[in-house]
């Protein structure tokens, strides 16, 4: 993995992205604004499971008026994000917040896949006025919990408190950081 | 000589007690900062569900004061979590603030976003009953108002 970060950080665009004035900052204010239309839209879809908005409407009409929009964001994210890491590949894999935050996005995925397989087979019960079970209403807590997490490391991404070119470090933090360490003591990095 | 006194006012804040204590922290400001952006997405979130409404992109079956409704506790949540960061992080770089257009835009357009927000955008939409172009013209307002809001915000960090 290492090795195909470090063949990215040398390509052409990739060096041209990171020292870009203007088209850098562009990427990363479109990838913050972006947080507004998934995660945003996505409060009120998982507010509406637990019951907290827009109590009047199904739930099914909830995941095909609002929930478009969330997917919408997510992609706008996506390839931001993409783009954000590929400006900066090899830093970036190394950065102890930016795994934690691919960590935390699994968990989101493994969660959303949970749910939507769970509504496929018993939503329209929901529909039919049927009580919301727990385990729905915990599915949707831990999605808002899951990408405030994933705001939260994104921002910390920024610090390089735990990056490999500053030692010493905590051997946990090194290993969960995936530094090389003769690498990084001769200074290369 | 306004500008002076200005700048002394700012000069002031950036030597408060809060400011100096967020510029004393290694974590203070990186986790307000992080909470900043949770606001962000609940008022984003919020702004734009009913903006999008007032579109006509998203639950245009609905009526449109229902959804304003069922958005303004969560707006106005997010609003408290972002003044109430917003304001510290100010104070620990108000020199820098003083000095970057991106702050200025973001006050300006705050100011106009918050004034069309609560004493154009909701009353309308919550008195109006029947659908007409007005409501499109609004939303364009209020998402464009609100955009520049977030947008310079990300900027002032930029510069």
């Amino acid at each position: 993995m290492l090795e195909i970060a470090i063949w990215l950080s040398e390509t052409e665009w990739s060096i041209a992205l990171h020292e870009s004035l203007y088209l850098y900052p562009w990427i990363e204010s479109a990838h913050v604004l972006s947080i507004c239309f998934f995660i945003g839209t996505l409060i009120f879809v998982d507010l509406r499971l637990m019951g907290a908005v827009f109590n009047k409407l199904p739930i099914s009409e909830m995941n095909t008026r609002v929930l478009p929009w969330s997917i919408f964001g997510f992609g706008l994210m996506t390839i931001t994000g993409l783009l954000l890491f590929y400006a900066i590949p090899v830093r970036s894999y190394q950065n102890i917040f930016f795994r934690f935050k691919i960590f935390l996005i699994l968990l989101s995925g493994l969660n959303a896949f949970l749910f939507h397989r769970q509504m496929s087979l018993e939503g329209k019960k929901w529909d039919e006025g049927q009580n919301i079970p727990k385990t729905v209403h915990l599915k949707a807590a831990a999605s808002l919990i899951l990408w405030s997490g994933v705001i939260v490391s994104g921002r910390m991404i920024a610090y390089n408190w735990f990056d490999c070119d500053r030692q010493p470090q905590p051997e946990w933090v090194n290993w969960a950081a995936g530094c090389i360490m003769e690498l990084s003591l001769t200074g290369d990095f | 000589m306004e500008s002076e006194r200005l700048f002394h006012l700012f000069d002031r804040l950036e030597q408060s007690y809060i400011g100096e204590a967020i510029r004393n922290s290694i974590w203070m400001f990186p986790v307000i900062e992080a909470t900043h952006l949770i606001g962000l997405a609940i008022l984003g979130g919020s702004i734009l569900v009913g903006d999008l409404r007032l579109l006509g992109l998203l639950l245009s079956s609905k009526p449109i004061q229902y959804v304003i409704r069922q958005t303004t506790f969560l707006l106005k949540l997010g609003l408290i979590v972002l003044v109430s960061t917003g304001i510290p992080l100010f104070l620990s770089e108000a020199i820098k603030c003083y000095y970057s257009r991106a702050f200025w835009i973001k006050m300006s357009a705050l100011m106009l976003g918050l004034i069309f927000l609560f004493f154009i955008r909701n009353p309308i939409c919550l008195s109006a009953e029947e659908e007409s172009r007005k409501f499109k013209i609004i939303g364009s307002i209020s998402i464009s108002l609100w955009a520049i809001v977030a947008g310079s915000g990300r900027w002032i960090g930029f510069s």
